[in-house]
This record gives C-alpha cells, structure tokens and sequence, in this order.
C-alpha cells in the first residue's frame, strides 16, 4: 500500500492545467509542421504558420493558446494499491481546477445549462476513474474547447450498417463542422460498447499520439480510409478552403451488445492540449 | 483573393462597398465584444423596448470572450468564437445599424442576406489563435454586463487587426468559394 496525499494530487492538477492552457504538445506542433508542407492551398499555409507563431507567443509570452480555457476534463488511472490521505480526491480535483483557472488567469467557461450562469470558477470539472493494477497514478489533464465539442456526437447504429455506416458518419460530421470546430481538427472515434462507453472510448483516441496507428491492422486502415475521405472534403485550415481538414484519425474499439453497434465521434480543435503525468 | 486593405471604425459606407470576400483586411479602431449571454440580453432588452447598453449604429461586434487579463496585461488570449450561434439574433442588430462582425465560421442564408440588405461586412478572425490576436489589442475596459464574467462587453481598442472578409454585400462567401476549390469529388 502506498500512501498518496490528496494535496499532491491538487497541486498537480494545478500546475497541469495551467501547463496544458500555455504549451501546445510537441506532438501537435509536429502535426501542424507537417501539414503545413502538406497544405497546397496559400490562405491554407498561411493559416498553419499563425498557428505555430501563436503557439509560440503562448509558450513565451504566457498567455493561452486560446481563449477557450475548456472544461477541465481529468482522466485517472489509479494504482489498486494507492491509498489517498488528507481528505477527498473530488474535492482535491475540484480545487486544483479551481486554484489553476484563477492563478493561470484562465477564463472560466462553465455554466449552469439552463440559466447559463457562469460557475466562476470552471468547476465543476468531468473526471473519469480508472482502476489499474499497481501504485501509481497517472493523470491526464484536458481542457477541451467548446466549439469543437459542438460536432460530437454518438449514435447507435444497427449491425447491418456496418464499417459504411461509421465512415459517412465521421464525414458528415466533418463536414456539418466545417469551418467551426477550428480545422485542422483531430478526430477521436469510439466503436462498441454501449451509449455512455463509446463517447468515452472517442476522448480517449483523441489523446493517442500523432500518427500512431491501432495495432488492429483492420482499424489501423480504417483510421487511414476516413482520414482520406475527410481530406477531401476541401474545408481545409479555418475552413479557408485546402486539403488538410483533419490532422489525424484515432479508433478505439471494444465489444458491443449483439443487436447493436453504437458509433461516437469526438472532434478536436487544432489547439490540441493536454498534459500527462504518472505519480 | 487577398488584396490587403487598412480599415477604420466605425465603418462608413464607401468602405464597406469596397471590401470583397477573400480581401486581407487590418481593422483599427473601436470594437466591441459580445458573444451567446451578451445577445440573449440583448434581445431580451429589446424585447421590453428597452435600450442597449452600448449604440450599434456604424459599430462592429467581436463574437469573443476573453481570459482574464493578467496583471500588467491589456488583454489575455482572445480569440473569435463560432459565429453561428448568434445567427439568430443578428438581423435584428444589423437592422438597428450594426455595420460589422467579427467572428469565425459560416453565416446562415438570413444573415448573409440581412449583411446585404443592409450594407453591412462579416469578418473572419484566425480562430484558436487568442495569444496571437491578443497582440492587436490597445487598450480594453468592460461598458456593460460585468455579471457576465467572460462573457461581459468589452470594449477593445484594436490597432491593424488581421481579418479576412467572410462575407460582403455583393453576397459572396468565403466559405463555399474556398472550400469549392479543393472539394474532391
């Protein structure tokens, strides 16, 4: 049994969050790189370059990437033999988010959704738990923008609408989005489980690493077939018009009941922040 | 496409007839922010024959909500937000005299058409580029709404903003004619 204090846990999340508003991943720094050669359309090239330099004023001038802020969203994965000390685990999220928004000047983007308020305070945040085997912990800090979010979605589709059935979903969706999820996205795709798992299984594509590929040689093309059908829709950076829509394609699959084959789409926008940590 | 042209608000007619879609465009001027909660207030003043906080007439509105400034900081990150969401409230502004928005992302029919009938411009901003677009900001001070936190009106003071013109009053479309161009059938 290992010992963890709540504290560490809010702190971490502290300085992740803020980390995660101000530093745009390598990774997608990479990708955008990369689809700045790819790009034929100028507008399309001139927009991948503001981007990188936008990047790049965040990380040295320390003013977020953007001005969604997001909604905190805290993947853990805890250790079975992690015992937490010194108080609640929610409440420590709760204030780590709290403390990070406030100290990194981060804009609150959370609201009651009937009246609209603002909480203020961009809780409260939406955490997933795991349980793993070991001792440690591992967090993953996502503040996800609400302009992207907007053209996510699942579905349930049957089994007789099969592999056609999830590929002209992800294109419609793309191309419903067109310029306003902020292209060049990166798409998450959850297939299997039930309604509330394969949202789920979608966020957790999103936070696959640039270019790495399912190790199902089947999903694996699959994620090249819809990335392909998606770049030819022609919206292109900010929706200007180019050959690069998508960055990058993510699956995640699992098992699904047997009368049903439910499909969800995460879409992210080209500021595609998150931070991870094991402790 | 891309002709550069330096603009000033308030927005005069004879240069509103000049823009074209597609056109670089570097904005100076006075600019105020208001995004979903701003025009539901809006509207709900309006509603009640009430008057608006700020006038619109010859004004341009930014759909953005930005970070809290840091201290020393004029601004943090602000960049545009989805720009249809307002649709439905926005011929009833344009109607009242409002000249330009700026935001990013497709216009519905009944804007672009109330942009046209009433001479008016929809601009483009690099969306998710808030540190960037930061640097073009002067000064900022809230005039109305400060219970609505992020979503408050600012009025920014702007000095050669980069846009690009999304829609003109010729009823053209940045966002059919470029994506036209590289749609592969």
């Amino acid at each position: 049994m290992r010992e963890i204090s709540v504290n560490r846990i809010r702190d971490e999340i502290e300085e992740m969050f803020i980390e995660a508003n101000f530093h745009l991943p390598e990774d997608q720094i990479m990708a955008l790189t990369e689809a700045l050669k790819a790009e034929d359309s100028d507008i399309g090239r001139e927009v991948i370059e503001l981007l990188l330099k936008n990047a790049e004023i965040a990380r040295l001038e320390k003013i977020p990437i953007c001005q969604d802020t997001g909604i905190a969203t805290v993947f853990l994965e805890i250790g079975q033999d992690v015992h937490f000390v010194d108080g609640s685990l929610e409440d420590a999220i709760y204030e780590g988010v709290r403390r990070a928004y406030k100290h990194g000047y981060l804009r609150g983007s959370c609201c009651d959704p009937m009246t609209r308020t603002n909480t203020g305070d961009n809780t409260p945040p939406i955490i997933h738990e795991r349980i793993v085997l070991g001792d440690k912990v591992k967090i993953i800090a996502f503040p996800k923008g609400g302009g992207s979010e907007n053209y996510s979605e699942v579905r349930v589709f049957t089994p007789a609408d099969g592999i056609e059935g999830v590929k002209s979903f992800v294109v419609e969706m793309v191309a419903k989005g067109g310029p306003n999820p902020c292209p060049p996205i990166t798409i998450g795709i959850g297939i299997g489980g039930n309604l509330e798992s394969a949202p789920l299984l979608a966020k957790e594509a999103l936070l696959i690493s640039y270019g790495k590929r399912n190790p199902d040689l089947f999903l694996a093309k699959l994620e090249i077939e819809i990335l392909t059908e998606v770049n030819k829709l022609g919206i292109g950076p900010q929706g200007y018009g180019g050959r690069i829509t998508a960055l990058d394609v993510h699956i995640k699959a699992m098992p699904c009941h047997i009368a049903s084959f439910p499909v969800a789409v995460a879409i992210q926008c080209h500021a595609h922040r998150f931070k991870e940590k094991i402790i | 496409m891309q002709n550069a042209k330096w603009i000033k608000t308030p927005l005069q007619d004879k240069v509103i007839e000049n823009l074209r879609v597609g056109d670089k465009v570097f904005l100076s001027g006075r600019i105020f922010t208001a995004r979903d909660a701003a025009h539901k207030r809006f509207m709900e003043i309006l509603d009640r024959a009430g008057e608006l906080p700020i006038k619109l007439s010859g004004e341009v509105i930014y759909y953005c909500g930005p970070t809290p400034s840091p201290p020393g900081k004029i601004i943090g990150a602000c960049g545009p937000t989805t720009s249809s969401r307002m649709d439905s409230y926005t011929p009833r502004l344009l109607s009242m005299g409002l000249k330009g928005m700026i935001g990013k992302g497709k216009r519905s029919e009944t804007v672009q058409k109330a942009i046209v009938e009433n001479k008016a411009v929809y601009f483009a901003a690099l969306g998710g580029a808030g540190a960037l677009l930061s640097k073009f900001v002067v000064s900022s001070q809230i005039v109305a709404f400060e219970d609505l936190g992020p979503e408050a009106i600012f009025m920014l003071e702007v000095r050669e903003m980069p846009l690009f013109v999304a829609n003109d009053i010729y009823g053209g479309d940045l966002y059919v004619s470029g994506i036209e161009k590289y749609k592969i059938l």
